[in-house]
């Protein structure tokens, strides 16, 4: 007998691939589609070894190009779907994204990242920042959730299928393969019973129902003006979302003389350097983009206003740097570089790092 | 619904499966899509199954059939139509799902998924139309043209030394599909055929045997520059001569092994 959902709440030590596989349960999801690459393979391990008992779905595909195309066409039928990769599969992914973009599907990418370019590592880095707001032939219509925790890998999660479905764009959970990896204690919870509200979802094609007017979805388009209407439709949507799912972080930036910029799990490294630097006295703050797209760009600006330097950290060559750089764009805080295409960030680095400028 | 006659003439009937409103259909004159269309179009309306169709497009010249049927319709990415109608017939079993593409789109750029699609046995219905080249972007070099064919592409003839021979797409999904395959090469120069194997693909479908595949051997008279006469020869003869037309495989055939 197929369980409901996931019970009550339970206190749970697990790795965040687990948290994500779970996460999905409580987000009551219908199927996923994947393919195997490290490190997101557990999401898979997990999903197929919970899915029976749960009535739900897993198909693996041929390669990362079905995996997202086979997604699309589950969300279209009406089901809450999602598909999981890093790097290079990630690469594969962004052209069924591009079609999510501009069909408006509410389609579900977790991302762990790995090192890069191609191959590279199996571990971690936060290399695929840009290719997961921007990948593809488009304008990036995308919802980012950066996460740092395990306990936002299942909250993020369950929001990333709710904004997919509220606003029909493609939305995606940006982790890495150290989040993926790791264990550590968190919450799981049934959404419902602790009042997150799990947005319904429904068919685009295939309902039956007398008298039903047919539809005929498309991504082809006969003029330059006619493309350029849909793509202000959608820029407006987006335009108009954005502000209503922006989220970010921030601790004692008023009067910091020096900002932290990170994002993911750069970010607790942060956590740990200004608590450090804080009870030394010295003037730090920090300040995180929990989704990277869209980005906090305002919230950014005004938290480092008072500031004379911001520190941006992270496990890329100027990814995140770049982003922020747009945000505080004509600001008087310098902003000072640190970047680590790849490696991990800790928090005596990030301390020595301080004590440098 | 159109008068079945003018003038005390009889006028062929639309199938009630056409969303009449964009006809005539966008394709050049002597195009066989529109045939290989009209016989989908009758078995939907035989089979009285208009309301669970999802009618899936690829990119190229079959694109045009986005809006060709009164049925949900769904216009993928080149070679992606395959995974789209597996994605929604894996997510709900109910719908009735048609993927029409072309040879490129089937035996190039998504030949993976169809090889993939074929062993996994997924119940969907994929109908490809073999016209021997890539039709909308100008007549180059296709999975499927014959040996010595000249295209864009290849100006001088394909020359089966450099790029091999034309792809026999049923031979290999019924070479490698598990049972309940239903597998056929049909041709618009047999329409009565063609539509006796669209009919029994689809069938194969809804009986959940497993993966049903035609193909149907078209004209693209516009890229081969090609006349009526001479078009009509080469589908009826040149092609049919290297793509031996008929049934490759049916469940029942498989089961009486």
């Amino acid at each position: 007998m197929a369980e409901v959902s996931l019970q009550g709440e339970q206190r749970v030590f697990m790795t965040g691939n687990e948290v994500v596989a779970w996460a999905a349960v409580a987000a009551k999801v219908d199927i996923m589609y994947g393919y195997p690459i490290t490190p997101q393979n557990e999401i898979m391990h997990y999903w197929t070894r919970l899915a029976p008992k749960y009535g739900k779905r897993f198909l693996q595909t041929e390669d990362e190009i079905s995996a997202g195309f086979t997604m699309l066409g589950g969300v279209m039928t009406g089901r809450k779907a999602f598909t999981a990769t890093a790097g290079p599969g990630n690469v594969l992914m962004q052209e069924s994204c591009v079609m999510a973009e501009m069909m408006r599907l509410p389609a579900v990418y977790v991302i762990q990242q790995r090192g890069g370019p191609s191959t590279a590592t199996v571990i971690y880095a936060q290399q695929e920042t840009t290719l997961t707001c921007f990948g593809g032939n488009g304008e990036g219509h995308r919802i980012v959730y950066s996460t740092a925790t395990h306990q936002e890998l299942f909250d993020y999660t369950i929001k990333a299928f709710n904004a997919a479905w509220t606003y029909r764009f493609p939305s995606f959970v940006l982790g890495d393969g150290y989040q993926a990896k790791m264990r550590e204690p968190l919450t799981i919870y049934d959404a419902e019973s602790k009042g997150v509200k799990l947005v319904p979802t429904e068919p685009m094609v295939g309902e039956f129902k007398p008298g039903k007017q047919f539809k005929h979805l498309r991504n082809t388009y006969n003029t330059e003006e006619e493309l350029y209407e849909v793509v202000m439709a959608n820029q407006r949507d987006w335009d108009a979302m954005a502000p209503k799912v922006v989220e970010w972080y921030e601790k004692d930036c008023q009067d910091a003389d020096v900002v932290f910029v990170c994002h993911g799990v750069v970010s607790r490294a942060a956590m740990g350097a200004l608590d450090e630097l804080r009870a030394q006295g010295k003037k730090v703050g920090l300040f995180r983009p929990i989704t990277v797209r869209p980005f906090p760009e305002k919230q950014l600006a005004d938290a480092v206003k008072n500031a004379k330097k911001v520190l941006v950290a992270e496990s890329a060559y100027g990814q995140l740097l770049k982003m922020v750089q747009v945000a505080i764009c004509g600001g008087k805080a310098e902003i000072v570089p640190m970047l680590r295409p790849g490696i991990g960030i800790t928090t005596e680095e990030l301390v020595e790092e301080y004590n440098k400028l | 619904m159109q008068e079945l006659k003018e003038n005390n003439v009889l006028q062929p009937a639309m199938p009630k499966s056409w969303n009449e409103e964009t006809k005539p259909h966008k394709f050049c004159p002597g195009c066989g899509h529109g045939i290989i269309l009209k016989a989908v179009g009758e078995v939907i309306d035989e089979l009285g199954i208009q309301d669970k169709i999802v009618f899936g497009c690829d990119i190229g010249c079959s694109l045009l059939s986005w809006d060709f049927f009164a049925c949900d319709s769904v216009q993928t990415h080149h070679g992606r139509t395959t995974p789209v109608i597996t994605g929604m017939k894996r997510a709900n079993t109910d719908i009735i799902g048609i993927a029409y593409m072309g040879d490129g789109g089937g035996y190039a750029i998504g030949s993976q998924h169809l090889f993939n699609a074929a062993v996994r046995g997924e119940k969907i219905t994929i109908i490809l139309c073999n016209n021997c080249n890539y039709g909308m972007t100008g007549g180059q070099m296709a999975p499927t043209t014959l040996p010595g064919m000249k295209t864009e592409t290849s100006p001088y003839g394909r020359d089966v030394e450099q790029t091999g021979y034309p792809t026999k797409g049923p031979e290999m999904v019924a070479a490698v599909a598990p049972e309940g395959a239903y597998v056929a090469r049909g041709t618009i120069a047999n329409v009565r055929q063609l539509k006796g194997f669209i009919k029994k693909a689809l069938e194969n479908q809804m009986a959940g045997n497993g993966i049903s595949f035609v193909e149907c051997l078209s004209s693209c008279p516009t890229n081969w520059r090609t006349n009526a006469k001479q078009t009509w020869e080469f589908v009826e003869k040149d092609m049919a001569q290297y793509f031996k037309v008929g049934e490759l495989r049916t469940p029942q055939a498989k089961e009486g092994k």
